[in-house]
Order: C-alpha cells, then structure tokens, then sequence
C-alpha cells in the first residue's frame, strides 16, 4: 500500500514586546532566576492581569499579513490544568473567539506552490521554566518567561511533507522578523513548533494523529516527521492501531516516546476569564494597524529585482533577514548607489557575519557609516582595497569611515607626481620587465602595476597609475 | 468612644480632642483584653496600627486635612490582601502566608489617613453564608452568641455590631456583605461591580465579588466608600472614572420610585422578617416615596445560576493553590502529585472542595453548554429584566434573607438549606447592582432584621440619600446588642 | 443525574484533590441535590441568547506597552515552603 502523511502544524512564537502580556515586568531573555517577576505573573492571590495593547497590535500584524479574517469582538479564556510551570494552575488563552481566523500562506517547495491554510491565530501567556536540580532532586520553578506574550499559529493539516513544513516554518519566520512581530530565535524558544501527524492510504480516510512536542530546530522538525511516519506506517502495516498521544521528541537518540497516558486524557475546563474585558477592535484600529504594516519579504524580493536589476542570488541574500534588508535600503538610501550598496551587504558585510559569528538579530540595520564609505568609494575618493579595510572597521570597532580614513591615509593621492616618482623607480628596479613590455608581453604591464600599486600603498588609484606607467613606457620607448 | 460613629470619631480626632493612638489603643486593646468575644478578629495588628498612627497623628497636629475619616481605625475581612500582615482567608490554605504587596482598597484607606487594625474572620474564601467555615471557627453574633453572625463577612458585621471597629471592610459576592449586615444590626453597602478595585482581594468569583464599606449608620458607609471607591489601573473591570462623592441634599423622599418585589414576601420567609421589611416600605412611603409592587422575573432560576457561575470561577481562581509557591503545604507529600492533592485536600475544608468540585463540573466537556452556558445566558435574561425594572423603578426594596441569624451549626451540614438562603442577595451580583442594608427591625426573639435597596449601576447616592432618610425617621440602627447606644 | 464514584473520582482528579470516603459519601449527596435544582435550568428556553460572563458591557482595558520594574526576588519566594535562593523547588517532574 502506497501512504500519505498527513502534517499541521502549532506554532508558538514568543511576541518581541518590551513588557510582559498581563503586567509591567520585561520580556528580555536571560536573567537571573525569578527576577523579572512579580505578584501578577507569579500569580498570587489576589492579583490581576492588565492586557498589554501591542501584543493585541502584534496578533493583529500577523494576522492581516496571513490573510486572516480577524474577529472585531474577541476575548480571553482560562485554560486549566495542574502543573509547576504554570503559577496560576491556568492559563489564559483563547478558545471561543480568537483573534485571527481562516487565513492562508503559501509555500514554494522544488519549484512547487501549494498554498498551506491557517485555522487560526490567538493569543496567550508563556509558562514558566522549570530545570532539574541535581542538588535537591527536585524541579526547580522559574517564572521569568511566565506571562510572555505568544501567538499561537494553527495551521490546516494541509502539509504532505517534512520539506512543505520546513518550508512553511522559514516563510512564517520571515514573515514575523519583518512584521517585528517576533524576533523568532528558536535557540531561545522564542519560535517553536509542535507537530500533529498522522498516515493514512493514498486519498483515504483520514488516520489517527498524534503530536510531537520538543521540536527544537527545523532539523529536528524534519528528523521527527520522518521518524513518526514510518513509525505509523509500521505499526499499521503490522495491522495495528496508532494511538492518539502526545508524543515527545528526544534529539540526541532521534526518535520520540508517549508521555503518560494522564497528561493525554486533558480537560481543560475552558471558560471566558473574568478578570479580562473582551477586546473589540474597531475597523478604524483595524485599517491603522493594515496602513503600518512593512513590506514583507516576497514582495521586497520582486522589487529588488524590477527596481534595482539585482540577481536571484543577491535578492534571496538581502531578503534573509530583515536586519539585512533594512541595512541594504538604508545604505542604498543615502549613498544613493543601490548597485554598490547589495554589492557591499552580499559581499562583504556577509563575509563579516560569517568570520565574526554574528547573528543577522544582532545587526544593526543602520547604514549611515556604510553609505558614507559607498559614496566615497563611488567617487573615486578611495581604492576598493582601502574600501574594504574601512568597511571592516566600521563593522567591528564601530569607527568612523572619515576619521579612519584620513588616520589611515587610506584617501587616494590625486597628486601625479608622486604617482610617477614610484613609477619611475619601478621602472628604474626591473628593467626586464619592462623591456618584455616593450616586447609586446602584455603580462608584463600587470606586475609593472602591482608593484607600483605595492609603492603606493592603499592610497594609489589603480586608473591613475595606469595611465602614468603607460605614458613612461611609451615615453622611454621613444627616447 | 466604643459607641461613637466613626465621623463623630474622626471629628474628635480632627479637633485633637482624641489622638489616633488613642483610638488604636482603644480599640485594639478591647479585642485582646476581652479575649474576642465574638471570634471576629484573627489578627489585631497593633503595633503596626500604631505605628501608622502616630504618621497621621503628625499630619493631623500639623493642620493637614487629610480626608473626613483620617485618624479613623477600620478593620477589614482577612481576604483583603495586606502587605506585611497575615491575610488567612479563613483558610488553612493559607497558612504562614503574608503578602507582600497589599490591595488597591489597602492603599486607598492609607490615602485617607485611616488606620487598619486588624483582620476579620468569614467563611473560608468568602464561601459561606455564615461564617462557619472557617478554619479559626464560627463568628459569634454579638446579639446572641449561640446563632451565626452571617456571611461570609460576619466578623466583618459582628466587629462593629460588637462595637470593636467603627468600619470594617467586607467583599459581597452573592450577598456576603449585606446577609451579616442585616444578621448583625449593621449598616452596609455593596458597590457597582467596577466601583471598588478588586485588586488584592482574594478572589472567590471574579466577576461577581466587590468590595465594600459597613458601619454603624449609612454616613459612616457612605463615607468610607468614598474613601475606598475610584479607577485603578491594576484591574480592567474597576470602570468608575472618579471616586464617589455624596451631598446629603435630601429632607423626603418625595417622587422616588421604589419597587416592591411581590413574590420575595410569597413562600419560604420568615413572618418576622416579611412584617419588618414590609413595614420598612411604608417607611418610605411615609417619607413620600412611591411604592409599586411587581413580580421579580427568573426568582427560580437566580441561585443556581448564581452557584455555577460563582463556582466555576472559584473553581479556577483556587487552583493556584499547589503546595509550591505559596500556603499550605502537606507534610506527607513527597511526590509532585502528592504535594498538589494532599496539600489541596488537608489546606482547603469541605464546603471549599465542595464549590471547587461543582465548578470543576460544571466546567468539565459534556456538562459545560448544560450547566455554565446555560447560566451565562440566564445571567444575560437577568441582568435584562432588572434593565427594564430600572425603567419603572429608582430603586427595589427587598428582604435581605428569609430568616434572621439562625443557630450556629443550624444549616451546616445541608447545603442547599444554605444555599436558597442567598435567594434574595445574588441576583444583584449576577447583575453587577449596587445595594444598601440597612436594620428595619426585630423579630420576636430580638434578633436583628435587615433590609436592602437595590439600584440601577453607579447609583449609590440614591440608595444612599434614601437610607439616610430612613435613618434620620427610625432608631434601629443605633441599637446595640446591650441596649440603647445613646 | 446520577454521581456515581467514576464522576466523583473524575472531579477529583480535575480539582487536584483526594477526598475521604467520608467526604466523597457527603460530596455524592450533596451534589446530587445542587444539581438536581440546577437541572430546572433546562425548563428555560435560552435559544440565540448571548451569555454573559461579566456584569456590564465593557470592552478594551489595555496597558501601554512600558517594561517597569519587577519585584524584589526575594519576595517573589518569601513565602514559598520550598525554594532555595533563586526559585522555587517543586518534587521531581516526570517527563
């Protein structure tokens, strides 16, 4: 028999606001244990929880930019269940009416669209971390990452493939980076996805699903989905049954377990929270929240190309990150030199992330420095080499391209004399050379030039000394 | 002093004829020296009253006005979260627990220049109807000490029918101020929902508690509202835009529309008590009110609509209580599970597990479109009726309870007996209504008998002006368990 | 309706509890008895009415989006009956 895999999709993604969902405390990542916590977050008697607006604002961005029908009158409701890491014993999230419904994106796989359905969107608090202590035996509770806002994305159980996931993930990822929804770090759980699965014959009946939780990269996504599969596909070739259970992915041995069967059997007792007013948003918040959203990938990807004549290769680099795509447009902005500036991020400014280890997140998409250096090398004010060496030291020691330059006297010497005085040494130390030049062997005018250039140092203008050895050569050829 | 209201009492200390201190020690001192008497106070916090004291004292003697009940002692129900200060809601569960941050209302009193002095016993998490509950025993009504005080506010009602506070601060849900109020003598009011901050006070049903003021006589509570009312950006449902501030511009009541709901007085009230509040309305009448009688609409269906919506929530406001980062923890668990259910088990008495277990039901698939939507929707008819009541009406007149303070351990063991009890309290708080209670007489055997004005929302000057009207024609309220006050 | 000990041990395990006999025989009665006057809710016809979970109609209570500072973490833990300096200690979780 000939199976089919059947996958959708949760997607958590940890929202980049400065506060927390319900209370003041900050969302930044890290920190000593149970330092950014109070009594709202820690849950304590008595207390309650005051919606912060830009993580309605945020689920709002997402929603419109995934083409989601967004419910004008939603609200909040309590999620229960019994377990450390939640300080209340519930959690609030949305059941009856989320935010954002019946959305869609499409993917491109080999070539291939397929357009992947969004049930829904809605919002809720993160729980708390909890780490194994070697000292007590125990769990240890930290609730720094309770109450952080996220969205969770529900995707239709359209996908067939770990590639159509993987591809899903990516888009989804990039779409949020340039919404400023999320800053999806998965290293710090701020994206994470759980996978529901299940097999069933080639257009057959829909099969049992299970789901799989701990996906901590796309690679282990990937390795999971593959695992699961064959693991149903086994087991119903064996004719047995596949049982509905969470499932946990374990990354080092490469293949999942069942939680209890306890942890399966949930009832949640959804009910609309009390403490929290519903939320309507008018079509005025609407339209505003529709006019602020940026350009998202895809389409900066089609304009890169029509405006700018850039390669696929260089489009698809400039558009892997926000960060880099906002420094692109701001150096291209203000040195007005689109050209140079993709040719600056996609050559060197990659190279530098790449030797430094740092992360596009890290990057500061401020391109005023970097233009300067543009307009200067544009201008023929500086060689590429020097160029270079200026680009570096703005990207690692922040430096300032004008006063670096002038300290390194990287500026190109305009002054022809000195251009022939080391010219006419050069000329003057390989006397070979520049008879086989004369003899008509063109290899000879370059090494002529790099030594010249040598003598120069990075202030030498490659067309300059051309231009002057050539006028010596043909000169002594006439003496 | 014992006997003074407590703005004659901030006057004297206003015109330092009396110090704060003094009041503190006053006070204080008879709740310790005379070994509460009536079980109302769990914790007298005096050293901290004083301390807190001789800072208003300074204030004061610097000519400072600060607010009319400043120098004021006050005491307030022991699910009003304190920082520093025990705050047990009655419970086990809360054993060894201290806030440490205090509620809206707390800081509001503070404002005022008011001084707590101690905190009150109630039923367990304010679920009780007579303050039986709780883990420090029942309350005693200071009228006769073998019946109940009410609840779940009865050391709240007790302390100043007891004379021991001159206000206190109680939380009504389903009727957990007024009940005590007309149990005990006293005066009370229970807020608009949205009036009072709930921040701080522990939750029983979110959308239903308030909190709210109860004294002597209406001023008192008028006054201490004021205090205690006002936005707070620390609760989404705290709706009012500014705190509440009452004339006293009424002589009569003339034109004011008062409804008389008919089938309240039918079946299951006492004689005493339907003859008394009866005679309330003709009270009012007398005063130049216009009494029309109707038929309450969904009498039947208000407690246990009431029951599954307040348990439900219940249900999930006390699960947080896990034995891990707060409270009571069972010395004989070792495992995760253990620590939550034999900590919830040994923490949290049997009329607490009760609720806990009914909203865990009524929440739970297969039973929730029968039991909680149905109430929602129920809530919805409700809340409509009394819209279109308001239209007819200024204000409702009603009995507070069917019965006046029964025998401690009376109703105890039957739940719904206590349960109907709240007939005439809860569909107010399904509604969101303020009420005022106020005591309109004694039944045969002396007992105090309270009755309540209902109102439209944020109407609580109208309720106020009615009952202060009916105060200025009537002496019940000064009466005190050992006779005549004055 | 009948509260049979499968429904009463389901409502345990969902309220985090483990009852006495003695409580789960009195539990049983009683509610057996709240749930039977709750059942003439169904004699009401509520078809299309809304449900009403809060008292007034209010919407839209939000905070701006500000970090502030968080509590003193030794207050966050001062009541806990299990922590150590950080957090606070739990029995061991099973995964």
């Amino acid at each position: 028999m000939r199976w089919e895999t059947v996958i959708g999709l949760e997607v958590h993604t940890e929202l980049s606001t400065e506060s927390k969902i319900f209370c003041g405390c900050t969302t930044a990542f890290g920190g000593e244990p149970n330092t950014h916590v109070c009594p709202v977050c820690a849950g304590m008697p008595g207390t309650l929880p005051i919606l912060n607006r830009a993580v309605v604002e945020r689920a709002l961005r997402a929603g419109l930019a995934l083409n989601c029908k967004i419910t004008q009158n939603c609200k909040f409701d309590r999620k229960s269940y019994f377990y450390p890491d939640l300080p209340k014993a519930y959690q609030v999230s949305q059941l009856y009416a989320p935010i954002c419904r019946g959305g869609h994106m499409e993917i491109e796989v080999n070539g291939e669209k397929k357009i992947i359905g969004i049930r829904q969107i809605h919002m809720e608090e993160d729980a708390g971390k909890l780490v194994h202590d070697p000292k007590s035996g125990g769990t240890l509770m930290d609730y720094n990452r309770g109450g952080i806002p996220l969205l969770e994305i529900v995707s239709q159980p359209d996908f067939r493939s770990g590639a159509e996931v993987i591809a899903y993930l990516e888009k989804l990822r990039e779409t949020l980076l340039y919404l400023g929804v999320s800053d999806c770090k998965m290293q710090e759980g701020s994206l994470r996805a759980d996978v529901n699965l299940s097999v069933r014959p080639i257009g057959g009946e829909m099969g049992v699903r299970t789901e799989m939780k701990n996906l901590n990269s796309f690679k282990a996504i990937g390795r999971a989905i593959e695992y699961e599969s064959a693991r149903q596909i086994e087991i119903l070739e064996n004719g047995g049954y596949v049982i509905q259970e969470t499932r946990r992915w374990d990354d080092d041995a490469g293949e999942s377990y069942g939680m209890r069967s306890k942890e399966n059997a949930q009832d949640y007792r959804y009910f609309p929270e009390p403490d929290l007013l519903p939320i309507e948003i008018s079509d005025e918040w609407l339209d505003s929240v529709r006019e602020s959203l940026p350009e998202l990938a895809h389409r900066k990807r089609e304009r890169y190309m029509r405006d700018y004549g850039l390669s696929g290769h260089e489009v698809s680099v400039l558009t892997g990150h926000k960060n880099i795509s906002d420094l692109f447009e701001d150096i291209s902005k203000q040195s007005r030199n689109p050209l140079e500036s993709a040719r600056l991020v996609t050559g060197e400014i990659m190279r530098l992330l790449n030797v430094t280890n740092t992360l596009p997140e890290e990057l500061s998409p401020d391109g005023r420095k970097l233009a300067v250096l543009v307009e200067l090398l544009s201008a023929r004010k500086i060689n590429r080499n020097a160029y270079k060496e200026a680009v570096e030291a703005v990207f690692t020691d922040n430096a300032e391209p004008e006063a670096y330059i002038a300290q390194k006297g990287l500026m190109m010497l305009s002054d022809d004399n000195a251009v022939s005085e080391a010219a006419g040494a050069v000329l003057a130390d390989n006397p070979d050379a520049a008879a086989d030049y004369r003899a008509g062997k063109e290899k000879a005018f370059g090494f002529l030039m790099g030594q010249t250039m040598r003598k120069l140092g990075k202030a030498g203008d490659p067309d300059t000394v051309k231009k002057i050895l050539k006028e010596m050569l043909d000169n002594q050829e006439g003496a | 002093m014992f006997n003074l209201n407590a703005l004659e009492l901030s006057s004297l200390i206003r015109e330092r004829k009396l110090g704060a201190a003094e009041a503190v020690n006053a006070f204080t001192g008879a709740a310790e020296k005379s070994g509460n008497p009536y079980n109302t106070f769990i914790t007298v916090s005096k050293e901290y009253a004083l301390e807190r004291a001789k800072a208003v004292q300074a204030r004061i003697d610097a000519g400072e006005t600060i607010s009319p009940l400043a120098g004021v002692p006050v005491a307030l129900k022991d699910n009003i979260s304190t920082s520093g200060i025990p705050t047990t809601c009655a419970s086990k569960m809360h054993d060894g627990y201290i806030p440490v941050f205090s509620a809206e209302v707390v800081d509001k009193l503070e404002r005022a220049g008011m001084i707590i002095i101690g905190k009150l016993n109630m039923d367990e998490f304010a679920m009780g109807g007579s303050s039986e509950t709780g883990a420090f025993g029942p309350v005693l009504n200071p009228w006769d000490t073998s019946r109940v005080a009410g609840g779940s506010s009865g050391g709240s009602a007790a302390a100043v029918a007891g004379r021991e506070a001159p206000l206190t601060l109680g939380t009504d849900t389903g009727g957990s101020i007024r009940q005590p109020c007309s149990f005990c003598g006293v005066t009370g009011i229970k807020p608009t929902y949205g009036a009072v901050s709930r921040y701080g006070a522990v939750a029983y049903a979110s959308s239903l508690d308030q909190i709210g003021p109860i004294g002597k006589n209406i001023d008192d509570c008028a006054a201490l509202l004021s205090v205690i009312s006002g936005p707070d950006a620390k609760d989404s449902t705290c709706f009012i835009d500014k705190p509440f501030v009452f004339g006293d511009a009424r002589e009569n009541l003339n034109g004011v529309r008062i409804g008389l709901p008919r089938n309240y007085f039918a079946a299951g009230i006492e004689e005493d008590v339907r003859h008394n509040v009866t005679a309330a309305a003709k009270e009012l009448e007398a005063a130049g009110a216009i009494i029309g009688e109707f038929d309450m609409p969904l009498m039947d269906y208000m407690v246990p609509v009431f029951y599954i919506i307040a348990c439900a929530e219940a249900s999930s406001n006390l699960s947080r209580y896990d034995g891990l980062k707060y409270g009571y923890r069972s010395a004989a668990a070792k495992t995760l599970s253990e620590v939550y259910r034999l900590s919830r088990s040994e923490g949290f008495g049997l009329e607490v597990k009760r609720r806990i277990m009914l909203g865990s039901f009524v929440l739970s698939s297969g039973y929730y479109d029968a039991y909680y939507k149905k109430a929602l929707q129920i809530r919805a008819l409700i809340k409509e009726e009394y819209n279109r009541l308001f239209e007819r009406f200024d204000m409702i007149l009603s009995p507070v309870s069917p019965t006046s303070a029964y025998k401690i351990g009376e109703n105890i063991d039957d739940p719904m007996k206590m349960y109907m009890g709240d007939i005439y309290t809860v569909s107010v708080n399904l509604a969101g209504l303020p009420a005022a209670v106020f005591p309109c007489g004694f039944d045969r055997l002396g007992l105090p008998v309270g009755v309540q004005l209902i109102g439209n929302a944020f109407s609580e000057a109208k309720l106020i002006e009615a009952a202060r009207v009916y105060q200025r024609r009537t002496d019940y309220h000064t009466k005190t368990p050992g006779g005549e006050a004055k | 309706m009948n509260i049979n000990n499968e429904l009463i041990t389901y409502l345990e395990d969902l309220s985090c509890l483990t009852l006495t006999e003695e409580e789960k025989r009195r539990l049983a009665v009683d509610l057996k008895d709240i749930l039977s006057g709750m059942a003439r809710l169904g004699e009401l016809d509520t078809q299309g009415v809304p449900e009403r979970s809060h008292p007034f109609d209010h919407v839209n209570c939000f905070r701006d989006d500000a970090a502030q500072a968080s509590m003193d973490r030794e207050l966050i833990l001062k009541n806990a009956p299990h922590r150590n300096n950080e957090m606070f200690i739990a029995p061991k979780t099973v995964e």
